[in-house]
């Protein structure tokens, strides 16, 4: 695998990238293909770098080294008589406009209502007819669920509601490649499961998608691949029951431990809860 | 603790209704109400009988055509004209002042550290004579080419005009730039507060999108900071809206304040002209807190207080919903 590869069948394709942050590395050579169709989950302890990998692919973080193409073209800079150039910030638009974000706090427009925030950038910026996409808008927020909640504002909105809303508002562009950053980690545990669906029919239609998580059963059940990160490398890959179920670098095992850990605390904390509650429906 | 009359909760099938309690008093607040009443009498008496009031000569001074003029032209426009222009050219040096380039950056901090250190008064005396820097007018063309002209051994020149200076800087007009110059350099300051009170993810989202810097500011970022920006605003307008009275200052005297003071100085009639002024300026900074209002619920769409407002379909939609 070479950084002169320009062209490649893959929608995403991440070689050696590092990523610094004035003296402190963050990402430390990272290599990742994903095909288009495919689903990638992203694991890994606090501060191992996930975040700052997504930002990279939709440049809201310049990198410091590596290369990174996304449907085959070089993202933030390109090649111009054999140098290197930054590309305009029109063409970086452009690009990001290809790829769908979902962030872990929402970030919906609070100022317009779900379906403004889901037409928004088809008609400011595809500059599409607004009849057309407002049609379009209403089929995507039927789609997660929220055809009743259109005219709502996001405050008026639970979290759950918020995040699909936020993903519809992502699909509206028809991006070639979604990016999801914990996109459940914001939520009551309640509400995680209907997101979780969404992003579940979303896998089976056919959307590439990279997603960092930490919901480990959506992982197993959607993933067709996981990787799991570690200070800023890829510590081991592979089929999720593979890597979840028959880690073989000590890194990963002992992360799973805390992670099983952790779930079985709080599955003693909900057995003892069941029964209490038991106690009390006698 | 007192000691037989409380009683616990009687063991009884008869379940505590409707509550008639007797409320809190507030002995205090009639003495307050008794005080002002009577400092209010005596106001009032002051406002009637005093005769230094002359109101019949208040009214009279109000409806003057020269002063009704100077009402309309000198407070009421140039404070419109002044406004938009300082509020436009603010937002912009704010935009500038957070931009990453170096220069915008440095020309915006520059403009406020001038803009902001002059008086006004001063700056509309010094607008009232920029007219001699130009003594031969003012012309748009080719910058030095007369320069240009000297070295090619052409002649004629490069530029159309030239307009008279004392046209632009000096009457209404140049009162109008001249306040419009200084409040940018304050809406800059308050205009910067709003975006940066707009959380970074919001421009993150819409980049994310594919929105250009400049079109998530506009149709994102700064409709959100508008809620922080439009209170302070509403007061930059009243302060501009009493500013207009340093129009003198170019001079210009159509200008509500000079007009009243010039028929006082006439009639010797100081202190009746001075309540018609006051009267005036009540009035029109009354109809722009209304205006204000106006302003917050626009801005204040989506976010809580503004959303229960009657006439919103979404909080129609959620009481439907809640009604289910
Ligand atoms: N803008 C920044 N400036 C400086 N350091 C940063 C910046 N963004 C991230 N970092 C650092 O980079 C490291 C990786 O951060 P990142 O957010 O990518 O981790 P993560 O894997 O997403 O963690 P988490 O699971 O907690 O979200 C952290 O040590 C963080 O402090
Ligand atoms: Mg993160």
């Amino acid at each position: 695998m070479t950084a002169t590869a320009t062209e490649s069948d893959n929608l995403v394709r991440a070689v050696n990238v590092t990523k610094a942050f004035g003296s402190h590395e963050v990402l430390k050579g990272i290599d990742l293909d994903v095909d288009a169709k495919q689903v990638v989950c992203l694991l890994g302890p606090s501060g191992s770098g996930k975040t700052t990998f997504l930002r990279l692919i939709n440049q809201m973080e310049t990198l410091t080294g590596g290369r990174i193409w996304v449907g085959g073209e070089l993202v933030g800079i390109e090649e111009r008589k054999g140098k290197l150039h930054v590309r305009k910030d029109k063409d970086i638009a452009r690009q990001r406009s290809r790829i769908g974000m979902v962030f872990q706090r929402f970030n919906l427009f609070p100022h317009m209502t779900a379906i403004e925030n889901v037409m928004e950038a088809p008609v400011k910026v595809k500059r599409l007819p607004k009849d057309q996409i407002k049609k379009e808008a209403l089929e995507l927020l039927d789609m997660v669920g929220l055809g009743e909640r259109a005219n709502f504002y996001p405050s008026q909105l639970s979290g759950g509601q918020q995040q699909r809303v936020a993903i519809a508002r992502a699909l509206a562009m028809k991006p070639e490649l979604l990016l999801f950053d914990e996109p459940t980690s914001a939520l009551d545990p309640e509400l995680v499961g209907e997101v979780l669906g969404v992003m579940r029919n979303l896998a089976n239609e056919g959307t590439t998608m990279i997603v960092v998580t930490h919901e480990m059963g959506f992982a197993r059940e959607v993933a067709d691949r996981v990787v799991f990160m570690d200070q800023g490398v890829v510590v081991e890959e592979g089929a999720p029951n593979e890597v979840l179920l028959n880690p073989k670098e000590e890194r990963t095992k002992s992360f799973l431990r805390r992670v099983k850990q952790q779930a079985e605390a709080e599955a003693a904390h909900d057995e003892e809860l069941i029964q209490t509650l038991e106690v009390i429906g006698d | 603790m007192t000691t037989t009359t409380e009683t616990r909760p009687a063991v009884s099938d008869e379940r505590p209704g409707l509550i008639h309690a007797t409320p809190v008093r507030h002995p205090w607040r009639w003495v307050a109400i008794a005080v002002i009443v009577v400092l209010a009498l005596m106001f009032l008496n002051m406002l009637i009988f005093n005769p230094a009031f002359n109101w019949p000569f208040v009214l009279q001074a109000m409806i003057q055509s020269p002063v009704i003029e100077g009402f309309w032209k000198g407070t009421i426009l140039v404070t419109i004209l002044a406004m938009i222009f300082g509020v436009t050219l603010g937002v912009i040096l704010a935009v500038m002042r957070l931009s990453d380039n170096p220069i915008l950056r440095g020309v915006s901090w520059l403009y406020t550290w001038f803009f902001r250190a002059i008086p006004r008064y001063v700056l509309l005396v010094i607008m009232g004579q920029l007219g001699l820097l130009f003594a031969e007018g003012i012309a748009l063309g080719v910058p030095f080419d007369w320069k240009f002209i000297e070295w090619f051994g052409l002649s004629g020149d490069w530029r159309i005009g030239p307009f008279d200076a004392n046209a632009i800087f000096v009457g209404l007009a140049g009162g109008v730039i001249g306040l419009a110059a200084s409040e940018a350099a304050y809406m800059a300051e308050i205009a910067r507060a709003g975006i940066l009170s707009v959380d970074r993810g919001q421009m993150e989202a819409a980049q994310a999108l594919g929105m250009s810097r400049g079109k998530a500011m506009r149709r994102i970022v700064l409709p959100q900071a508008m809620r922080v920006i439009v209170p302070p605003t509403g007061n930059e307008t009243i302060a501009m809206l009493k500013d207009t009275s340093l129009l003198i200052g170019i001079p210009v005297g159509t200008e509500l304040f000079f007009q009243l003071q010039a028929i006082g100085n006439r009639t010797f009639q100081i202190f009746p002209i001075l309540v018609a002024a006051t009267i005036y300026y009540l009035i029109a900074s009354s109809v722009l807190m209304v205006g204000q209002a106006y302003l917050e619920r626009r801005f204040g769409r989506g976010f809580g207080a503004a959303v229960s407002a009657e006439k919103d379909e979404a909080a129609k939609g959620l009481a439907i919903g809640a009604a289910k």
